[in-house]
């Protein structure tokens, strides 16, 4: 089957962030410190990524375009993917192994404590993606377990808030823009949102 | 109420560009307007024209590990006056003029007096400082500092038998330090040290690094440099000097006690809240490398604080 010409711009699209690393990091373009500047560089493109794939939904029902629909899973797949960059930093670059001090991390720190839960969540949804595995689940489980993406979305956004300094105007951004999809999402639920009735996708789950 | 009912032709109050934009608006023409006759602003290019110190002494405080390179010792600072990125200083902090500068030191002493800073450079000994810089986020680097003992400078004021504490403050001027618009710290940058720790020969004023006078960005023109406490104690540009009878108010713990203590010895045993202080990446460095109690420097300093309980008074 070939890939249809919108799917493959929009791979490509979100591939660009991860191969700018290819460029960033040979020429230091992530300065003197690039594993700290990477951390974040990769956390960023998680989030905002995440947050794309959890506006797929609400757009589509309040504007009725259910193309939108077709795009869900790659964008919450590449969410995965800047997902697992950024633990990678931790894990290998940052920490390399220590896995000493990345438990006690773990344990301790509830940034550190609720970005895992986070990945982990992410991790089972990417797991689940394919389309046997909607069959194998079943569809009603399939979609109770896929719902934890919104408790993925908020915990990237606390986990963000926790772990930065001072001035936390952008991750508070961050996590208005979700608390707002979040709360389209309850609004749409309960009809209090003006939505255009679409038929379900074959294949593709959508909510009642 | 006062209800203003609009013209077309009036300007809305949305519409009218605060001073400080306005201004920072004149200083990007001005960038604009040096970079079309080919002036460059780059602030590395700049650095190399600083101006050379005179002779100095080397010290036996000094390290033998390799020296952080010139650019990234000069490219990756905290310097929140100038922004929250470590590269926003070296980028921004052309706007300070570190020349003329004064000096106030005052408080608990008999003798309070003004300094000028370039007077005082050249009446003063330098000496050269080689030190271990550890950052309370877990970085670290080498620094050639050049400067003098601090306790050389306090003695000229004579201290009264009521001093306890050497209060510090940076320059407060938003013009100068676009950052300061920026309610993130409580401005001016405010640290202290106690009197006994101020004393001691390893805390200096450095008023350069690499021989030449200091770059803006790392604090310009006189800062202070305490090795073995984390990094925010050394605090930059400093116009204030107070001696006082009580502990200081300081920046970084007034924003978070629970993060940030007065004393900020470095100490792998304690960890910061949100991330440990047993390793750091010296700048250059993939594998991060065991951090030293007191930074390695306590042979030195550790008799400062002895039978001190170093987890509560962190």
């Amino acid at each position: 089957m070939r890939p249809s010409l919108d799917k493959t711009v929009l791979f490509i699209a979100a591939s660009l962030p991860a191969l700018a690393l290819l460029w960033l990091v040979p020429t230091g373009g992530l300065g003197v410190n690039p594993i700290r500047e990477g951390m974040h560089y990769t956390g960023d493109w998680a989030i905002r990524l995440l947050i794309l794939a959890l506006a797929i939904t609400p757009a589509a029902k309040v504007s009725g375009a259910k193309k939108l629909f077709r795009y869900r899973r790659m964008i919450g797949l590449f969410a995965f993917f800047y997902g697992l960059l950024h633990v990678f930093t931790y894990v290998v670059l940052d920490h390399f192994f220590d896995v000493e001090t990345i438990i006690k991390d773990i344990a301790k720190r509830p940034f550190i404590t609720i970005g895992m839960g986070v990945f982990l969540i992410l991790l089972a949804l990417a797991v689940t993606s394919t389309h046997q595995m909607v069959r194998r689940l079943g569809a009603r489980r399939w979609q109770a377990l896929h719902r934890l993406v919104y408790l993925a979305g908020v915990g990237a956004a606390v986990h963000f808030t926790l772990s930065v300094k001072k001035d936390i105007t952008e991750p508070l951004i961050y996590g208005a823009i979700i608390a707002a999809l979040l709360l389209a999402r309850l609004l749409l639920r309960y009809e209090l949102l003006p939505r255009i009735k679409i038929p379900a996708v074959r294949g593709e789950p959508v909510e009642p | 109420m006062l209800i203003r009912i609009r013209r077309a032709g009036d300007v809305r109050e949305s519409e009218i560009t605060p001073e400080s934009l306005y201004l920072s608006r004149r200083l990007f023409l001005a960038g604009g307007a040096a970079a079309a006759i080919g002036l460059s602003i780059n602030p590395a290019r700049a650095e190399a024209e600083l101006r050379a110190l005179g002779p100095m002494r080397k010290s036996a405080f000094s390290t033998a590990e390799e020296r952080t390179p010139y650019e990234a010792v000069t490219n990756y600072n905290n310097f929140y006056e100038f922004g929250l990125d470590k590269e926003d200083p070296a980028a921004k902090a052309h706007s300070l003029q570190p020349r003329p500068w004064s000096l106030r030191i005052d408080g608990e002493v008999a003798r309070p007096q003004t300094f000028d800073v370039d007077d005082l450079i050249a009446k003063t000994p330098l000496e050269e400082r080689i030190y271990r810089l550890r950052c309370v986020e877990a970085w670290s680097m080498v620094v050639p500092w050049v400067g003098f003992p601090l306790s050389s400078l306090l003695s000229r004021v004579e201290p009264t038998g009521k001093a306890k504490y050497v209060a510090f403050e940076t320059l407060h001027d938003p013009m100068q330090m676009p950052g300061q618009n920026k309610e993130v710290l409580e401005w001016p940058y405010r640290e202290g040290l106690r009197l006994d720790e101020a004393m001691h020969p390893l805390a200096i004023l450095a008023v350069g690094l690499y021989g030449r006078v200091l770059p803006n960005q790392n604090g310009a023109p006189i800062r202070l440099v305490v090795p073995w406490k984390y990094g925010f104690k050394s605090i930059k540009s400093i116009v204030r000097i107070r001696l006082t009878e009580r502990q200081p108010r300081t920046a970084w713990n007034v924003a978070a006690p629970d993060e940030y203590g007065f004393y900020a010895n470095v100490n792998p045993d304690v960890d910061h809240p949100r991330w440990s202080q047993a390793k750091e990446r010296r700048i250059g460095d993939f594998f991060r490398r065991d951090t030293l109690m007191f930074n390695g420097y306590g042979d030195e300093v550790a008799q400062l604080y002895s039978g001190m309980n170093l987890r509560r008074y962190f």
